[in-house]
């Protein structure tokens, strides 16, 4: 320029060490600035608050299935009948496609013990997350999603179809041999 | 023209996409733009409205994906946005306080525009796209608001849709129109937070022409005086003034974030926690501080037309500005008797502002009692707003063009450079 | 010669002053001034001060005021009067659950379509006395008995106006004021005459960690609780507030720094 008085030239690396540091000061704010905008998207507290539920089996009876809504998910409480416990039981394990036993299926309850009488899985079709038919529907006298065919057998573990895994189990425990806590 | 080579794509991939699509070279256009080197701290504000801008947006899109536009569930949704959201108890104050600080940058950003000669030729089109975006900033400051349903958004939202209701023959039907109704309800509610969303889109549209219209005739700056030679009297916008205005937009971001943290009620009425009833008026409506003196000229008018219609010519005087100032010396900093005058106009609009606060009968001071009952009496608000109502007109339609014509101005430098440098170099 | 700063500095203080100012308008009674934990920039809420004014607040004013926005769980969340760090999720806290099965709420339908009453747990919000306006007028002379979930913010001074209003009952009207049936009269209330019956009297309530309840202890104590109510993440707030002031103002001195770097060898 052409009024630049001289003046004695300073290390320019004092220079170059300012705007680093201002620039990475920038760029961490950005940084921690970003992290606000992006949670706000998750789960409220609110949301999270109504992340547990119970549900009181004793009235469900013998071959009825009720439906409870879970973190906006359908959760199947099935009151299976001994017909349906012995055919779940009868399958030769080795040729599913997702092994599992029908214990396996279960969550022992306060004892330790198994109530084999009632299964609780996640209503959702594992191929496409559709919600399967009950009332001995499909091949299998279990569940049958209507979406692409998939057939769940008593124990609602994938028979035929496309999808490719058992229907999922939600956690739960058992507070008493009819009361469960599923979350 | 040495100092502003333009744009050299210097790698292959470059050259292929400046054939293209020519952004690198907008980008760089935009940025290493001749700038007056005499630019004070008041030219920062355009860039500080720039980030505001864009932090409304941003927090703005966020409380809409939470916000529920019903009369029966906004005043709850805004309580949960601040108890359960995450982090929305501080992204509801950064959209709320955010929406004054833009009003605080924008007037300083006018009033600077006006003190400096901004809005003269050869930059009238630069004024009057600012003056629009004037009005969408307070169009939709007004309907957002009314979102959060308390009392002070029914009441301000009824209040200012009435105004329409002035206009002879169409006022009802026009009334009716923007309810959607026969009172501010539910449909009013919902299309204003439609029109809340989408006019910050239009805003920013006209922020880009308003920088379009900038990047003709250049930046105007302190001494008003022209651009004469490019080297000598301007410096790349980049890295000066980007660094200049980022310092700035740092300070003015302390002043905003202490207001989010830590008063971020100060700038809110009471009121607007209690949910709308539109069976009861609050003792006292006033609308946000920024809207003050518009509200104190509608008041200082007693026919309802003529009150509405001092109102809107405020703004609308603006438009027109460029023409009513006469003089063709743009900075005040020249003329010793613009600079008095704008002083007292800066200060009138302050005072309209505390008489929109007030009640139009409390006295501004008393003079004594009355001896009939024993309440003071005195000068009122009304007759005070009433006084600086006619300043403020007075200013754009009197005082600005017969000043240009009869006041003699101050010698002005040669040239920026040589207001700027303290010790006069030898011509090299 | 430019816009001085002398006159910048009156126009922005002028301006400024007014912003806050014309928020802070305030009319009507003369408050008392008490001063409150949770005030200025550093302010926290009392959390011992807190737990006694919900104390106050659950045997004495749930039965007129409701507080809808409100979810037992918050009282246990972080900034809430019964945090426990122990218990960072309020529906596990065994205090919250005990101070939940102290409520019934109204749920349901159940399967026969019937709504059916259950005690409350930390999620549900807390219930109501009244089943909606009209009824809680009809049972109040008329008057609304306001919810209390933002009531602090919702008025001037919130706190001092509540605690005021708490403690300037008087058993007699002044002279010349003429009580209308079913009205009592407060000093600190707009008219001097308001529909609730004094709330507060010495040894309503008897706080557990001995302190003795009179009215001014009450009132302040429930103003603290009622300020929390209104605005629980104020701790957290204020918190943050103060690393992004800190942060910023690092950040300001390096671009100030930058700034002089870049403009080093320029007349301006």
């Amino acid at each position: 320029m052409a009024e630049t008085v001289s003046t004695p030239v300073e290390n320019p690396s004092r220079r170059d060490f300012i705007y680093i540091a201002t620039g990475a000061a920038g760029a961490v704010g950005v940084g921690l600035y970003a992290w606000p905008l992006i949670d706000q998207m998750n789960p409220a507290a609110d949301t999270k608050a109504l992340s547990t539920i119970e549900v009181d089996m004793s009235g469900v009876e013998v071959g009825q299935q009720i439906v409870v809504k879970w973190q906006g998910k359908p959760i199947f409480v099935r009151h299976r009948t001994q017909k349906e416990i012995n055919e779940a039981r009868a399958v030769d394990v080795s040729t599913l496609r997702d092994p599992q036993t029908d214990e396996q299926r279960l969550v022992v309850n306060a004892e330790g013990k198994y109530e084999p009488q009632f299964l609780i899985m996640i209503g959702i079709c594992t191929h496409l997350g559709c919600v399967p038919i009950g009332n001995n529907s499909g091949d299998y006298d279990g569940w049958f999603c209507p979406c692409h065919g998939s057939h769940y057998d008593t124990a609602g573990r994938i028979r035929k179809g496309p999808a490719p895994k058992n229907l999922y189990l939600p956690p739960y425990q058992y507070l008493t041999d009819t009361l469960i806590k599923i979350g | 023209m040495s100092s502003y080579p333009g744009y050299d794509p210097k790698s292959g991939f470059e050259k292929w996409l400046d054939a293209r699509l020519p952004i690198i070279r907008l980008g760089y256009d935009t940025f290493i733009f001749p700038t007056p080197r005499n630019l004070n701290y008041w030219w920062t504000f355009g860039a500080i409205l720039a980030v505001i801008l864009m932090s409304q947006i941003i927090t703005g899109i966020i409380l809409a994906m939470h916000y529920v536009p019903h009369v029966d569930l906004a005043f709850d949704s805004i309580q949960h946005i601040k108890r359960d959201v995450n982090f929305g108890w501080m992204l509801q104050p950064m959209h709320a306080v955010g929406a004054s600080m833009m009003f605080l940058a924008v007037y300083i950003h006018m009033f600077r525009g006006i003190y400096y000669g901004s809005h003269k030729s050869p930059r009238e089109v630069l004024w009057i796209v600012g003056v629009v975006i004037y009005l969408l900033m307070m169009a939709t400051g007004f309907m957002g608001y009314v979102l959060p349903w308390g009392q002070m958004s029914f009441w301000g939202a009824t209040v200012i849709t009435n105004l329409f209701g002035a206009f002879p023959l169409v006022g009802e039907s026009l009334t009716n129109w923007l309810w959607g109704g026969f009172a501010v309800d539910d449909p009013t509610l919902n299309r204003f937070f439609s029109l809340h969303f989408v006019l910050p889109f239009a805003i920013l549209g006209l922020v880009m022409l308003h920088v379009w219209a900038l990047h003709v005739p250049g930046n105007n700056n302190p001494t008003g005086v022209s651009v004469k030679n490019v080297d000598k009297d301007t410096l790349p916008f980049h890295p000066y003034y980007t660094i200049k205005d980022a310092f700035a937009i740092v300070v003015f971001l302390m002043v905003f974030v202490a207001f989010v943290f830590f008063i971020p009620d100060a700038l809110n009425h009471p009121d607007n926690y209690i949910r709308a009833n539109p069976l009861v008026t609050p003792p006292h409506i006033v609308p946000e501080w920024y809207y003050l003196p518009f509200y104190a000229m509608l008041r200082a008018v007693p026919n309802k037309l003529g009150g509405v219609i001092t109102m809107f010519g405020a703004i609308a005087v603006l438009f027109v500005l460029p023409w009513l100032d006469t003089s063709k010396v743009r900075s005040m900093r020249y003329r010793p008797l613009a600079k008095l005058f704008f002083i007292i106009f800066v200060l009138a609009c302050i005072g309209l502002g505390w008489a929109g606060a007030k009640s139009p009968t409390d006295l501004v001071f008393a003079t004594g009692t009355d001896a009939a009952t024993g309440a003071p009496v005195g000068f009122s608000f009304l007759w005070f707003a009433r006084i600086l109502t006619l300043y403020y007109y007075a200013f754009f339609v009197v005082i600005l063009p017969v000043l240009g014509l009869v006041e003699k101005p101050k010698d002005r430098p040669e040239s920026i450079q040589k207001s700027v440098l303290k010790s006069a170099p030898e011509e090299a | 010669m430019r816009l001085s700063k002398l006159t910048a500095t009156v126009i922005a203080t002028a301006a400024l002053g007014l912003i806050v100012g014309t928020a802070s308008a305030s009319e009507g009674p003369e408050l008392k001034h008490v001063e409150f934990s949770f005030e200025g920039v550093f302010g926290t809420y009392d959390k011992a001060a807190a737990q006694r004014g919900f104390q106050v607040y659950q045997e004495s004013c749930t039965n007129c005021h409701s507080m809808k926005l409100l979810s037992i769980r918050n009282l246990g969340e972080a900034g809430g009067p019964f945090y426990d760090e122990e218990h960072p999720n309020a529906n596990e806290n065994p205090v919250i659950k005990a101070i939940a099965a102290m409520f019934t709420v109204t749920d349901g339908p159940d399967s026969e379509g019937d709504m059916f009453e259950r005690p409350a747990k930390p999620f549900d919000r807390f219930p109501s006395p009244f089943a909606n306006e009209q009824a809680a007028r009809a049972s109040n002379g008329g008057a609304l008995p306001p919810d209390f979930s933002v009531l602090v913010s919702a008025r001037e001074h919130g706190p001092q106006y509540i605690y005021s209003l708490l403690t300037s009952y008087e058993d007699d009207a002044p002279e010349g004021v003429e009580l209308r049936d079913g009205m009592n009269y407060n000093a600190a209330f707009k008219g001097g005459q308001i529909g609730m019956p004094p709330p507060l009297f010495e040894d309503l309530v008897e706080y557990s960690d001995g302190t003795k309840a009179s009215v001014e202890q009450m009132a302040h104590d429930v103003v603290t609780f009622m300020a929390w109510a209104s605005d629980p993440k104020m701790e957290e707030r204020k918190r943050m507030g103060w690393m992004v002031m800190i942060y910023l103002f690092i950040f300001a001195l390096l671009m100030y720094g930058s700034y002089k770097a870049v403009w080093r060898d320029v007349e301006h």
